[in-house]
């Protein structure tokens, strides 16, 4: 199925999904990635505020590279979420609703994207000049000494991405399972 | 002997850093041509279609193809009748990464220590290996190397006994522990050999070939053909979503190795493998 959602994902308009529906974002995303998520970690544990809120946040696993002139952003593809699952589980219990990235999250992650009722949606990794075209806006919100691992607001429009895993489902195997039983099929039906 | 000014190696590296990035060589985009033909998934054929529009609109917009613009990894062939003046070569060798890496607009993906961190800012030092070959001619190559598909290699010290099935199941199984990870479809980097670093560096190497070309010993020729139909017998298929394209290439280079030996390693690779050279 294709949706069109807009900004910020709250847990109502992400129901009903499943894996593989393709969901057009618009509205405001925020980047973070490996550096991003260690400070944020920090500041939750010291009980300090964070330069973001939580609240039905969309996190976009990304760091990308400069803004030519003239332009917001740079090539801008996800990264591999599966090096933040460490911190995923804190971030969710604090409101976080969905998360943009790519590659496979660990079994913890997994079972609090379902207890959550929040979504990982995945983009193609490496179309980072495909990302790029839906991006009207990037505003530094935070660390900029991280250069690209800054946490940034993307306004998007019509970001295309793909859902990986809600609830009990996961493309990932899904997706592998319906091929090979597309193959058996092709197989019986032939023999 | 034939004098060279280092500056040319820094010009090379520059220019390179940024073309790699930018665009993809032909092998690559043919292997894409080609693996849709064969692809009977629709949603894979999907998947790839929007891989070769990305490549168009990086063109098109003046933007990486991906935003991890890597570590440059820098191979130079240096022939032994070349005199080479002006400074040291791997200052001109990073020169040329910063210059390429700025100018370029690519990412700084480089921390000054692994556990310390701390982004170097400029994405130097390149990972530098240097060859003396005969010639009087300087062969610069600049591979930028992603970390989505680094981070799934993997290198084994078989036992000889292991032997041939050893080595292909090793391999076979670091594509598929790799799943969606490493941006598929991958392309696979295999050193058979050496010792422990060298089999590492074989694989690495093995990166620059070209995705169409075979291992010139028919024996590896054939090994390599085998373990791609194989790996894309696993369903992983492009992006992950699932599909029969889950690897363009398995390519295999080998060195004589010792009696109690037999190392192998897979450097993964994805499907914005880049790599370019010049001669100098
Ligand atoms: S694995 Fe390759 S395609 Fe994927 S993000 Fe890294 S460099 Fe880009």
């Amino acid at each position: 199925m294709e949706y069109r959602l807009q900004t910020p994902l709250t847990k109502d308009k992400l129901k009903g999904l499943h894996a593989g529906d393709q969901v057009l974002i618009s509205g405001e995303i925020y980047t973070a990635r490996d550096a991003a998520h260690g400070r944020l970690k920090e500041l939750l544990e010291a009980g300090k505020s964070l330069p973001i809120d939580l609240e039905n946040l969309t996190v976009y696993y990304a760091g990308p590279t400069p803004a030519p002139p003239g332009t917001p952003v740079g090539s801008i593809g996800p990264t591999t979420a599966g090096r933040m699952d460490a911190y995923t589980p804190a971030l969710l219990e604090q409101g976080m609703t969905a998360m943009i990235g790519k590659g496979a999250r660990s079994p913890e992650v997994m079972e609090a994207i379902r207890r959550s009722g929040a979504v990982y949606f995945g983009c193609i990794g490496g179309a980072g000049a495909l990302a790029a075209r839906c991006i009207e806006k990037s505003e530094l919100v935070a660390w900029e000494d991280l250069g690209s691992e800054a946490i940034r607001k993307l306004t998007v429009r019509n970001f295309p991405v793909t859902v990986l895993a809600c609830g009990d489902e996961n493309l990932y195997e899904l997706g592998k399972s319906n091929y090979l039983a597309s193959l058996r099929s092709q197989a019986e039906s032939k023999a | 002997m034939r004098s060279l000014d280092v500056k040319e190696i820094t010009k090379a590296v520059a220019h390179l850093s940024i073309e790699t990035n930018r665009y993809l060589s032909p092998d690559m985009e043919q292997a894409f041509q080609k693996a849709k033909k064969q692809e009977p998934w629709p949603l894979a054929r999907d998947t790839l279609d929007k891989i070769e529009e990305n490549i168009q609109a990086a063109q098109d917009m003046g933007l990486a193809i991906c935003q991890d613009t890597g570590m440059a990894c820098v191979f130079l062939e240096i022939g032994q009748d070349v005199h080479l003046t002006g400074g040291s070569l791997q200052d001109a060798v990073n020169e040329g990464v910063r210059q390429g890496y700025t100018q370029g607009y690519l990412r700084k993906s480089v921390v000054a220590d692994p556990i310390r961190r701390g982004n170097t800012g400029d994405n130097t030092p390149a990972v530098l290996y240097m060859d003396i070959v005969p010639g009087n001619r300087v062969k610069v190559s600049v591979a930028p190397k992603g970390f989505g598909s680094e981070n799934m290699s993997r290198i084994a010290m078989l036992k000889p006994a292991q032997g041939q099935q050893g080595v292909e199941d090793f391999i076979f199984e670091t594509a598929k522990l790799a799943g969606p990870n490493p941006c598929p479809p991958m392309v696979l980097g295999v050193g058979i050999g050496g010792t422990f670093e060298r089999c590492a560096l074989l694989a690495k190497k093995a990166l620059l070939r070209s995705v169409d070309s075979s291992n010139s010993d028919p024996f590896y020729g054939k090994m390599e053909q085998r373990l791609l139909e194989r790996i894309n017998e696993l369903g992983t298929g492009p992006a992950g979503y699932g599909g029969k394209t889950t690897a363009l290439a398995v390519l295999i280079e080998t060195f004589p190795t010792h009696i109690a030996g037999l190392p192998v390693a897979v450097n993964v690779s994805c499907h914005v493998t880049r790599h370019g050279s010049v001669e100098l």
